[in-house]
């Protein structure tokens, strides 16, 4: 009995380990918490900065109906954001086109068909891919991918919709295999040897066990990738021409939401009306993201309910 | 174990950083902080390098961002000496007299706003109105057969137009000088730099654009230029910028805050001195005075 009082006291002894476990664990919960913070703090600071433009000059009909942005003009300034939402849609959409078969390949490639060195050098390649940033996808489709396009459709001008959508849709590309392939993964291995005992063949248990199996996980992928879109700048900026502009075709250079904040922002005056413009095109990029992130997330929850 | 060696490491690296940066403010040298237009941030930058010979004990820092942000660093009081490549706006200067910073403006030197065309594109010359007629909006020229030209390598006939982002001081230039304050008709590639508006032409058949006349390079061709209601086509060059006899050259300009002292007025004298404007010029520019260079390189 007094042992183990002797014990218990020696537990709640506060010495430095348990200092340090403390702190830790406080350090642990502001790591924890600072996601919520920072993006409640992130959207708070993006609204105040806009509220100012949404409640003096903007005009909803003029804002979502208007391809007339001209924010620095000498005579009228307008601020018509369509052609801005057009080609930031038509920009992710091709790049989803062209990174879906992509990725979805690869990930059932690799997580089905590829056994041993092939699949840890391919999953190593595609993350590889991830790391490229997107200054030098840009400059791939500024110098490279112009020229080919050029010549190969005999169009006026390369940085276009195509351009740009083939960019993003491989800059998207490797999250959106690596995702998919989680996805086939969690698939649980007896759902593969029951088909098979069934006898079915590898690419019926693919098509109909696997894959829908799945469903949600590779929805999910899609709709990052598709987030992945709407907020890539860098690039996009670079190959898409950077063109106001409601494009009639893929070889139509576009401009994207996020490419005219980056462009016009740095050379803004703190607190005029185009500032406020840009920050209320960054309130509609942020829900537009927020949007596809929760319809992302809600959908994977779906697969673990069940 | 393993936390008091990552605890240690942390100590340590905070502990060499903090030696960094006193290392850095422990030395004496004067600072002059200069931001600002992204057309003179390549001769500020030769500028502020050949200054290190002159005056070792004052140290230039150049930083770009375009014109607008050098003026909004004046008002915030982050740098010394703005660089603009358009006059200062009524609104800018006005705030800066509020603040009690009456600006003070020095013309460094002149740049001509060339006009690039692909080298295949046969245009030797080009008017004001010309321009004016592609560029602005509700302008009537949209294909390179209006202007009576055939481009080969450009199949669609279509003038594909490339300008700046529209808070750059080229852009309000020439928008001020060639299309009289009106709007650009919607639909121009606008680059983010002059040198990518060089680089776009350069590969582009059937394109048009228009930057500083030191971005030139031999792979695009520059018309010369026609002011409205004369014959005179002028090329664009250092000396035609320098006689005024090209119509579309600009000041460029360095701002402080109120009458410059200390080193920042050395600075600026010394760059207004033959010495600096030699450098402006082999950059590419015209300077803001006649000067006899010993080694012009242009």
């Amino acid at each position: 009995m007094a042992k183990q009082q002797q014990s218990l006291r020696r537990l709640d002894h506060r010495d430095i380990s348990w200092y340090i476990d403390r702190l830790v664990q406080i350090l642990m919960f502001m790591g924890g918490i600072s996601a919520i913070v920072f993006i409640i703090s992130i959207f708070i600071f993006i609204a105040k900065e806009g509220v100012g433009f949404i409640g003096d000059e903007f005009s909803l009909s003029e804002f979502f109906g208007s391809i007339n942005w001209r924010p620095t003009s000498e005579t009228n300034e307008t601020y018509g954001a369509l052609a801005l939402m057009v080609g930031t849609a038509s920009i992710t959409g091709m790049a989803m086109l062209i990174a879906i078969p992509f990725s979805l390949g690869a990930a059932i490639y690799i997580g089905e068909f590829a056994t041993g060195k092939t699949r840890e050098t391919l999953k190593i390649l595609v993350e590889l891919l991830a790391a490229i940033p997107s200054v030098v996808w840009g400059f791939i489709g500024l110098t490279i991918m112009n020229g080919i396009i050029i010549d190969l459709f005999d169009v006026p001008i390369g940085l276009n919709v195509l351009n740009a959508g083939v960019i993003l849709g491989l800059m998207a590309a490797p999250i959106m295999t690596t995702i998919a392939e989680d996805a086939l993964k969690a698939v649980p291995e007896k759902y593969r040897e029951a088909a098979e005992a069934m006898g079915a063949t590898r690419w019926q248990v693919i098509w109909r066990v696997v894959i829908p199996a799945s469903k949600n996980g590779l929805v999910s992928a899609v709709l990052l990738g598709i987030g992945r879109g709407f907020g890539e700048t860098m690039a996009v900026l670079m190959a898409s021409g950077h063109s106001i502009n409601i494009p009639g075709s893929a070889f139509d250079s576009v401009r994207a939401l996020t490419a005219t904040i980056a462009a016009e922002l740095g050379e803004t005056a703190v607190g005029s009306s185009h500032y406020g413009a840009l920050f209320t095109l960054g309130i509609f990029l942020f829900l537009i993201t927020f949007l596809i992130n929760l319809t992302a997330d809600l959908v994977v929850r779906g697969i673990k309910k069940k | 174990m393993k936390l008091s060696k990552t605890l240690a490491f942390t100590i340590l690296s905070v502990m060499m950083l903090s030696a960094c940066t006193r290392s850095e403010s422990g030395s004496s040298r004067v600072v002059v902080q200069n931001k600002g237009s992204d057309t003179l941030v390549n001769v500020a930058q030769a500028w502020a390098e050949e200054y290190q010979n002159v005056n070792p004990a004052v140290a230039i820092a150049v930083t770009g961002g375009g014109s607008g942000t050098g003026i909004a660093s004046l008002l915030n009081g982050t740098v010394d000496i703005a660089n603009a490549s358009r006059q200062m706006k009524d609104s800018e200067r006005a705030s800066l007299i509020e603040a009690g910073k009456e600006p003070q403006e020095f013309i460094v030197g002149f740049d001509a706003l060339a006009i690039f065309v692909h080298p295949d594109n046969p245009m030797n010359e080009i008017s004001i109105e010309q321009l004016a007629q592609i560029y602005a909006d509700g302008g009537a020229y949209e294909r390179w057969s209006q202007l009576g030209i055939t481009v080969p390598g450009c199949s669609s006939d279509e003038i594909v137009r490339v300008s700046r982002q529209n808070n750059s001081g080229t852009y309000a230039y020439f928008r001020e000088a060639v299309l009289a304050k009106q709007d650009f008709k919607l639909g121009s590639r606008d680059m983010h730099g002059s040198k990518d508006v060089v680089d776009l032409v350069m590969h582009t058949a059937c394109a048009i654009g228009y930057s500083g006349l030191a971005y030139a390079s031999d792979e695009v061709k520059m018309p010369c230029v026609t002011l409205d209601g004369t014959d005179n086509c002028v090329t664009p060059s250092v000396a035609t910028a320098l006689d005024g006899s090209y119509p579309i050259a600009r000041p460029l300009l360095m701002y402080t805050a109120g009458q410059p002292d200390g080193a920042t007025a050395e600075y600026l004298n010394w760059i207004l001195s033959d010495e600096g404007q030699c450098i402006i010029l082999n950059k590419g520019y015209a300077s803001a005075t006649p000067v006899e260079c010993v080694n012009p390189s242009v």
